[in-house]
């Protein structure tokens, strides 16, 4: 496992170095640069123009203004923001527990509803249920995020009034950041200071609701189709209808002999989607207004604020390979056959 | 950076602790988050609104909801005779904010309004040097080139030297970058080693002191108890930016009551906003043109002829229909007509393809011809959709055959190349900026303008001249002579199609009293209410 470990962590270097140079070159390949974004449709005076270029280090020849980047990522400075002139890392720690937290509540609304529908499906194959869980599925997984966050908006918050349209919580609560998650410093601040605070914590959990489904649609959806292909594939090995024989409980069946096997591929997909996740909080942060490294990006890509944008994207695509990694190591704890065979 | 993450949390705290009942509390859902909180290093309006507009004062203002200048953190001013010094008298008793790392030990004085200008027109300015900024908007209205000097006169006086009459130079001095910073708090940022705290903890002198902001979610202002202006203070205890993006959530937002005022609707909604009983909207003519400028440096641009046939070929009724949605209102002149000196006597030529036809023909240009037609890639107040526009054009010249072929760049990619001069007839337009007519005439056709935004290259002797004296002259009368009978050259020898001033439509809960939409398209909440 120890060597398994190291291999995989020495597989970061060139992934590291690609993503460097993939961001670095892209976002500069999109014409114009940050003094004429901001000065938009006004004069831009060409020696103030490239004086504030060579104040922003961007005057120097593309390979040594890499070179600089990749000399200060290996001293772990991330840089400044153009824009804002905050250090990147400072941001991105700001912002980040608010993406973490509408990703975490995504993936469990898409893992627990994706699991469970995708298992009575493949029990009940052929059902209503299951054609109808089907659909449902291939529809949540063609909805595009920002159509379904506007419905949901529309439906459940103007209509019917039974969520908020969008934020984290409600402005009327103004919640100290301890941790950056919303729903653990609403509670924290509610359990310290019960008279001013009183109902942060469900209201922040209410606010949770729309985005985490619309952004946990699409995985849900992977996941049910995956998890029903999965156990049906399962059901049919010897091992289960052995089981069956031996007069075991159809939940013991079910739920220990033919989940457990099924989830290979389920985890999988699982690992896969966080790169989705990641994709799709853009949008979803965007509809909710919420305030996480999704927006961020976009905004830093529109302004061309070269330094956010590169190593923002550098730390979203750190964090999927890590979580794949992750995915890995548990493929082991859920099958020990791959345990052994590494 | 340590040091700012405590002081911030500490801030949050005692936030937390004087959690206001949301009756004293008004609640903006804003558009984008701000760059920053220091006026003079931006241009845009997401940025003024959340510092200009809430935390600062300048030493003149605009008039809430007006172009008219009026006293700020000045009381009167002398212009001598020559027009080249303007004597500032200050107000007294004004204080600066504080926050948990500064407490002003004195009012406001001529060494903040100093500092101010010093740190923006002097490279060696010791602030400046440890804190390295541009400042766009100051040098873009030639203040740099300008300003001779400025000098503290006495404790209470300031005195700027001019290089040229501008007569325009008050209006400058209005807008937003123009904000005055406290001295006394540059000189603890600098002692502290935190030169850069100017721009994420902004101490002003304005109706509203900061109190926290968390990028893309919200800005926390509460009422500046101390504020100079008893009539045209704060009228609420809490003023919260809810930051809000996308057009349409702001639209729900509002509509479910989580915000009282939304910015920037979508033109598409603003029928249904009319139609909410629970919601009012404000509308104002915009201070904006949007334009298709002619490149007269191209032929067959060049011949006056074209260009009138061009014009007369535009179905301006349909554009405003199509693109506006009914939100705007046909332009004739290169300013609006909420602009003084603007010139009502001035009327469009009549939408006549036959004549422009004929026109053509008497041109030397029986065939037509072929064009190139620049589309903004992106949506602006006084554009709110390029494309379509320029799809309108294009079938309308095709009806007198001329072939325009539509071209689109990336935004900074087209500015560049436009002000290259690339185009032959392009999508355009300006919002006005100081409320002064040189921002209009000079700025969009004058002769100094060619390589920066007048996009039609046009530098015409007899209208330059009438601009330029305009611009030298003190007398608003004479002035206005001079730029009425300019509208009537650019008119004559159209450089450029005027095509609309878009409608700007502020939607606000019923229960908001006093709120007035700014030709400048900023927003500010002092003097306005909550039932």
């Amino acid at each position: 496992m120890f060597s398994f470990i190291l291999r995989r962590l020495w597989l970061l270097v060139p992934s590291i170095l690609g993503i460097t140079l993939l961001t670095f070159g892209l976002i500069r390949m999109i014409p114009g640069d940050p003094v004429e974004v901001m000065v938009g449709e006004r004069t831009l005076d060409p020696a103030l123009h490239a004086a504030a270029l060579h104040r922003l280090g961007l005057d120097k020849p593309l390979y040594l203004q890499y070179l600089d980047y990749a000399g200060s990522l290996l001293h772990g400075n991330l840089g400044q923001s153009l824009v804002t002139r905050v250090n990147v890392w400072d941001e991105f720690t700001t912002l980040f527990p608010a993406t973490l937290e509408l990703a975490i509540s995504a993936m469990l609304f898409a893992v627990v509803v994706g699991l469970l529908a995708g298992v009575v499906a493949a029990i009940k194959r052929g059902s209503l249920f299951d054609h109808g869980v089907m659909g449902l599925s291939l529809t949540g997984f063609s909805m595009p995020i920002f159509w379904l966050g506007l419905l949901l908006i529309m439906l459940f918050s103007v209509r019917l009034g039974w969520t908020p349209v969008s934020g984290r919580i409600d402005l009327a609560f103004d919640i100290p950041v301890r941790t950056g998650l919303m729903t653990v410093d609403a509670w924290l601040a509610e359990h310290n200071d019960p008279a001013n605070f009183a109902g942060a914590f469900k209201d922040a959990l209410a606010h949770l609701i729309l985005p985490s489904i619309a952004l946990g649609t699409i995985p849900m959806a992977v996941i049910a189709r995956m998890t029903r292909s999965s156990m049906l594939e399962v059901l049919r090995e010897d091992y289960v209808r052995t089981a069956r024989a031996k007069g075991l409980s159809p939940a013991r069946v079910i739920f220990i002999h033919t989940l457990r096997n099924a989830l290979i591929p389920v985890l999988t997909v699982v690992g896969l989607q966080v790169g989705t996740l990641m994709g799709g909080a853009v949008l979803t942060e965007t509809i909710f207004s919420w305030p996480g490294i999704g927006k961020w990006l976009i905004d830093a890509i529109q302004r061309r604020d070269y330094p956010v944008v590169q190593n923002g994207i550098l730390m979203v695509a750190l964090l999927v390979i890590l979580v794949n990694f992750i995915v890995d190591i548990l493929y082991g704890i859920a099958n020990p056959r791959i345990r052994h065979a590494k | 950076m340590r040091d700012a993450k405590k002081v911030l949390l500490a801030a949050s705290l005692l936030a937390a602790a004087s959690y206001a009942s949301a009756s004293g509390t008004l609640i903006y859902c804003s558009e984008g988050s701000p760059a920053g909180f220091d006026p003079g290093q931006y241009t845009a309006g997401t940025d003024f609104d959340a510092s200009a507009e809430t935390v600062f004062n300048r030493l003149v203002q605009f008039q809430r909801g007006a172009t008219k200048v009026v006293p700020g953190l000045a009381t009167k001013w002398d212009v001598s005779s020559d027009g080249l010094s303007y004597t500032f008298h200050l107000r007294s008793g004004v204080k600066f904010h504080s926050n948990d790392s500064f407490k002003p030990t004195r009012d406001f004085n001529a060494d903040d309004v100093v500092f101010t200008f010093d740190r923006m027109l002097n490279k060696d300015n010791a602030f400046r040097k440890a804190y390295p900024t541009d400042f766009p908007y100051f040098s873009d209205m030639g203040m740099p080139d300008n300003i001779v000097k400025v000098e503290k006169v006495d404790p209470m006086t300031v005195r700027f030297q001019l290089k040229t009459v501008d007569a325009s130079f008050l209006a400058d001095l209005a807008m937003s970058f123009a904000s005055i910073q406290s001295a006394e708090y540059a000189d603890k940022l600098l002692k502290d080693g935190h030169p850069e705290w100017i721009n994420s903890q902004p101490i002003g002198t304005g109706p509203f002191v900061f109190k926290r902001y968390q990028k893309d979610a919200q800005i926390r202002f509460v009422a500046n108890k101390q504020y100079w202006d008893k009539a045209e203070g704060p009228k609420v205890d809490n003023l919260i930016f809810a930051i809000t993006t996308d057009p349409s959530v702001r639209f729900q937002k509002l509509k479910a009551g989580e915000c009282q005022v939304a910015a920037y609707p979508r033109p598409a909604d603003v029928a249904l906003m009319k139609a909410d009983p629970k919601l009012h909207v404000l509308t104002q003519s915009g201070f904006n043109v949007g334009y298709l400028g002619y490149n007269v440096l191209h032929k067959p641009l060049n011949n006056l002829q074209v260009r009138q046939a061009l014009d007369m070929s535009i179905n301006k009724p349909a554009i405003l229909t199509a693109v506006y949605q009914g939100q705007g209102q046909p332009a004739v002149n290169p300013m609006p007509p909420t602009q003084w000196s603007y010139n009502k006597s001035v009327k469009d030529a009549k939408f006549d393809p036959t004549k422009a036809k004929a026109l053509l023909t008497k041109a030397g240009f029986p065939n037509g011809f072929d064009i190139t037609l620049w589309a903004m890639p992106v949506q602006r107040p006084y554009n709110p959709n390029a494309k379509l526009m320029a799809e309108m054009i294009q079938s309308d010249w095709a009806k007198i055959g001329v072939r325009a072929k539509i071209v689109t760049y990336e935004w900074g990619e087209y500015l560049k190349r436009a002000k290259g001069g690339e185009h032959d007839a392009i999508l355009v337009g300006w919002t006005g900026d100081n409320g002064d007519p040189d921002n209009w005439l000079n700025v969009l056709l004058g002769c100094e303008a060619v390589n920066g935004n007048n996009y039609t290259k046009w530098c015409y002797k007899p209208f330059n001249d009438l601009v330029i004296k305009g611009k030298s002259t003190a007398n608003v009368a004479e002035r206005t002579k001079l730029y009425t009978q300019a509208q009537v050259i650019a008119k004559q020898q159209l450089p450029l199609t005027t095509i609309a001033h878009s409608t700007v439509n502020e939607p606000t809960a019923k229960n908001v009293v006093g709120f007035k939409v700014s030709p400048f398209g900023l927003n500010s909440f002092y003097g306005v209410s909550v039932k």
